[in-house]
């Protein structure tokens, strides 16, 4: 064992039935650094962190820790034993509980808490950490971000060595990352090895030192952040030159013809949830998106397109003509399709087969008394199953057991299915690995080509000027801008969020 | 299906495929009871042509008792099934329902003189007004859920308490009795068909939702919804609706219930008709093996379930098990068969069986 290496793994391997999940994965975690753990979906990721925490028990190979020498890890406790600490995506912390009580919960010694001494020891511990929340604040009252802050303090004060942040910035806003990256940058500091997991390229770059890139549950490489760009770490991921990526950057930018009816026009829209009034138009063989921070309303505006809140104002017209759109059924009547934002609590519908859950909004379009046979659906499951690269068993699965990315494609077969005019996907790349990114994105361009319009929003800027020819972005539940043609870049639209062109203001 | 052979995969055998399904667990304690039976004592099966009272040649039998008396119960699964799959909760009220409903019935055929030589108005209408006011309870019970979100145990809780006095309200507290003898066909036997009734009635029941299930997609707009109302309420479902909607058909199915129930006797006992059914309907949707929180249902398990339960009961009565003893013997069979199905257990058992295959590879059959 190298000297300053905290923890070795070596030559692991790990087999589920029928998948060879792990294959001979060497991974090295020095001290003081944030070392980012990369791969597509399946790449064995979670298998290599599950190993580490004892979640699952490797096969083969071999786990050392610094002054430990080989250590077995056989369960979460043995892990936690060994100063492994991981904080996931999802709050693991118990929200009706004061934040102290979070972080001292079930490892007293005794049943006797002196509950002022706690609440110190807590606040100390924030503070040293620059957390800034009071410790006998209920958890359930601070942000997200705050919450994941709170779980990170918890696993540092039980003297981690090693911590493990799996996916823990999806549901952050930027700013909300940023204060995280703080957080990280202060405990490498104090020597802590962080292992980083996520899906945003940027946040690699942002905060980690190395990178590490498994494919097919092998070892790609460990790189240095500096000797490693960006777009060659995406190809290590795919495991193929990126000319895919550079295809989408050529293309121009899908803007319909101007001089034609809209497919959808709205004037002074507004919902319940605080959106507009607002103006919004789009038109055939379009692409254009709603783009903000998180929070900033972007989601709700296609909410109230869809119908999907109570819509409080405005007129609508389709094709030319007034509608009334105040219900999901009504917009999917008129051909508009909408894939929600949170896959989990909006779009699947999770104990179905993957064949129930594509078929869904088709059978809801086609009315109560005009069911599709088994076999029709299963054609129909089929043809889009193959259409979208969609990796499942069978059409019997449930769509729960599907990994993100291809539950993500499942929902977008059941709305492509219906053969809408007008697509509007909220975040479809979300917690995605990048070749589905790249697949929905190429989609999405596709569709746009064969006539089709669709709003895209995305949180990551760049995929949004990949695709849209039209930014609308919003602030603070309303629409402070609108960027078109060559205001497309970066930095325009940082500055539009960031509320720097006053005169883009609506009227 | 034309042209149809390209990807798919190989069907596996029958036996392996109905052991993943969750009807194998009505199954497998249908056949426990009945090799029990076998065991203790082979003429449990002995099914003979009997002559009635009124000359009447009539099957009867423990199997044929057993077909009979489990008709409200397999009826009353039916529309549990569904309830359950949709809200996530139970009515528990359909005992009290069918006092109700059998009231209605009882006052319209008896009109204002409870004890009439001749019914004052046909059956079917009887049936019919039963079956509507059924519903309409169902109604108000499938809004509370629905619209108020009240959880369906404590919304039906209503019904429960208040649905006996009810129905001694709607006859003036008296007991009704119907000297109609036709009346009494469609809880004991037609004359000349010597399989009882009730459970032909059960029979066209099921066929009826066979092809109500066939011909809507109530199945996947039932089980969308209990799955994920958020979902379906985005693909254009209205999940209050369809929530409504399966107490209203439950309703429907306490009313076919109630019409066997009151024409078994001509006449009614508020406090006695269908004492504790809901928790038998709860339960054989439970052994059904489906889940009581919702989502996905199979309505084949529950009426095998229901069947389940009554076989239990003819058993023990068959061992002469004292009437007030009855439910204890049962709740421990019961706990039985409900630890057995539980989804962790069933896990552990199938890993189970893994490693003994495993560890004696040769011996054993695939």
């Amino acid at each position: 064992m190298k000297e300053d290496s905290l923890l070795e793994m070596r030559g692991i391997y790990k087999s589920f039935p029928g998948v060879k999940a792990l294959q001979n994965v060497d991974f090295t975690l020095r001290k003081g650094e944030i070392h980012a753990l990369m791969g597509e979906n399946g790449a064995g990721k979670s298998t290599l962190i599950k190993v580490l925490t004892g979640v699952h028990v490797k096969d083969e190979g071999v786990i050392s820790l610094q002054g430990k020498g080989e250590v077995h890890i056989h369960s979460p406790q043995d892990a936690q034993k060994n100063g492994i600490s991981t904080v996931y995506q999802e709050i693991t912390l118990c929200p009706n509980l004061s934040v102290a009580e979070n972080i001292y919960i079930a490892r007293g010694k005794g049943g006797l808490v002196s509950w002022r001494s706690m609440n110190k020891k807590a606040q100390e511990l924030l503070d040293s950490l620059g957390i800034d929340v009071k410790a006998n604040q209920q958890l359930a009252s601070c942000s997200i971000a705050v919450q994941q802050m709170v779980a990170i303090a918890r696993a540092v004060d039980m003297d981690c060595s090693v911590l493990i942040l799996d996916e823990p910035t999806s549901s952050l806003d930027e700013s909300e990352v940023e204060k995280l990256f703080v957080l990280m940058r202060q405990l490498k500091e104090r020597g802590v090895g962080i292992i980083f997991v996520t899906h945003f390229l940027d946040q690699v770059y942002a905060v980690c030192d190395r990178i590490t890139v498994l494919r097919d549950g092998q070892l790609v490489g460990e790189y240095e952040i500096e000797s490693l760009p960006r777009i060659q770490l995406v190809s290590k991921m795919l495991g193929k030159d990126l000319d895919d990526m550079a295809d989408i950057k050529g293309e121009s930018l899908p803007t319909g013809d101007p001089n034609s009816t809209p497919v959808y026009e709205a004037e002074g829209l507004a919902s319940v949830e605080g959106i507009g009034p607002y103006n919004f138009e789009i038109r055939a063989g379009e692409v254009n998106g709603f783009t903000g921070l998180l929070g900033s309303g972007r989601s709700e505006s296609v909410r109230a397109i869809f119908g999907a809140d109570r819509v409080t104002g405005g007129k609508v017209k389709i094709d030319g003509k007034s509608v009334k759109i105040t219900k999901p059924r009504q917009a999917m009547a008129h051909g508009i399709a909408y894939l929600p934002e949170d896959r989990k609590r909006d779009g699947i519908v999770g104990d179905l087969s993957v064949r129930d859950n594509i078929i869904l909004a088709l059978q809801v379009k086609t009315g109560f008394f005009k069911p599709f046979s088994k076999a029709k659906a299963t054609e129909f499951a089929d043809e889009y199953i193959k259409l979208l690269d969609i990796k499942t068993a069978s059409v019997n699965t449930p769509i729960k057991s599907l990994s993100g990315g291809n539950q993500q494609k499942v929902i977008l077969a059941r709305w492509l299915l219906t053969h809408p005019k007008y697509l509007i996907l909220d975040e479809p790349t979300r917690g995605i690995d990048v070749g589905t990114k790249t697949d929905i994105q190429k989609l999405v361009l596709k569709l746009a080509s064969e006539g089709m319009c669709v709003t895209f929003i995305s949180s990551e800027t760049d995929e949004m000027l990949r695709t849209c020819s039209r930014l609308l972005v919003m602030r603070d539940r309303k629409l402070v801008g609108e960027l078109t043609g060559d205001q497309l870049t970066q930095a325009a639209v940082m500055n539009t969020i960031a509320g720097g062109e006053k005169n883009a203001e609506q009227q | 299906m034309p042209n149809n052979s390209k990807v798919q995969p190989p069907k596996a055998p029958l036996w392996a495929r109905l052991t993943k399904h969750q009807i194998i667990i009505p199954i497998a304690a249908l056949l426990a009871l009945a090799l029990f039976n076998l065991i203790a004592d082979p003429s449990f099966f002995k099914i003979t042509l009997n002559e009635t009272s009124n000359g009447n040649k009539v099957l009867s039998g423990n199997i044929i008792s057993i077909i009979d008396s489990g008709s409200e119960l397999a009826i009353l699964a039916l529309g549990m099934t569904l309830v359950t799959a949709a809200s996530g909760g139970q009515d528990i009220s359909v005992g009290a329902a069918i006092a109700i409903s059998g009231s209605v019935m009882l006052r319209v055929l008896c009109g204002s003189d409870s004890h009439s030589a001749t019914l004052q108005a046909p059956i079917i209408v009887a049936l019919l007004i039963a079956c509507l006011v059924s519903m309409a309870f169902g109604a108000f019970n499938g809004a509370l859920v629905a619209f108020f979100k009240i959880q369906p145990m404590v919304a039906t809780l209503i019904l429960f308490t208040a649905g006996r006095s009810i129905a001694a309200w709607i006859n003036n507290n008296e007991l009704p009795i119907v000297n109609d003898e036709s009346f009494g066909y469609f809880g004991n036997y037609i004359p000349g068909i010597p399989i009882p009734t009730p459970f032909l009635i059960a029979i066209v029941c099921f066929i009826v939702t066979w092809l109500f299930m066939k011909f809507t997609s109530i199945s996947l707009y039932v089980q969308s919804v209990g799955v994920n109302e958020k979902t379906s309420r985005l693909n254009g479902l209205n999940p209050e609706f369809i929530k409504l909607m399966t107490y209203v058909l439950l309703g429907l199915c306490v009313a076919i219930a109630a019409f066997i129930k009151v024409s078994r006797i001509s006449t009614i006992n508020y406090s006695v008709i269908a004492k504790d059914i809901e928790m038998d309907a709860i339960l054989a949707v439970a052994l059904g093996g489906n889940a009581l929180s919702g989502g996905k249902f199979s309505m084949s398990s529950s009426v095998l379930g229901a069947y389940v339960i009554q076989f239990l009961t003819t058993t023990l009565y068959k061992f002469e098990v004292k009437a007030t003893a009855l439910p204890a013997y049962k709740a421990v069979v019961v706990i039985l068969l409900v630890v057995l199905s539980a989804p962790t257990v069933r896990e552990k058992l199938a890993r189970l069986g893994k490693k003994l295959k495993k560890s004696k590879p040769a011996g054993q059959a695939a």
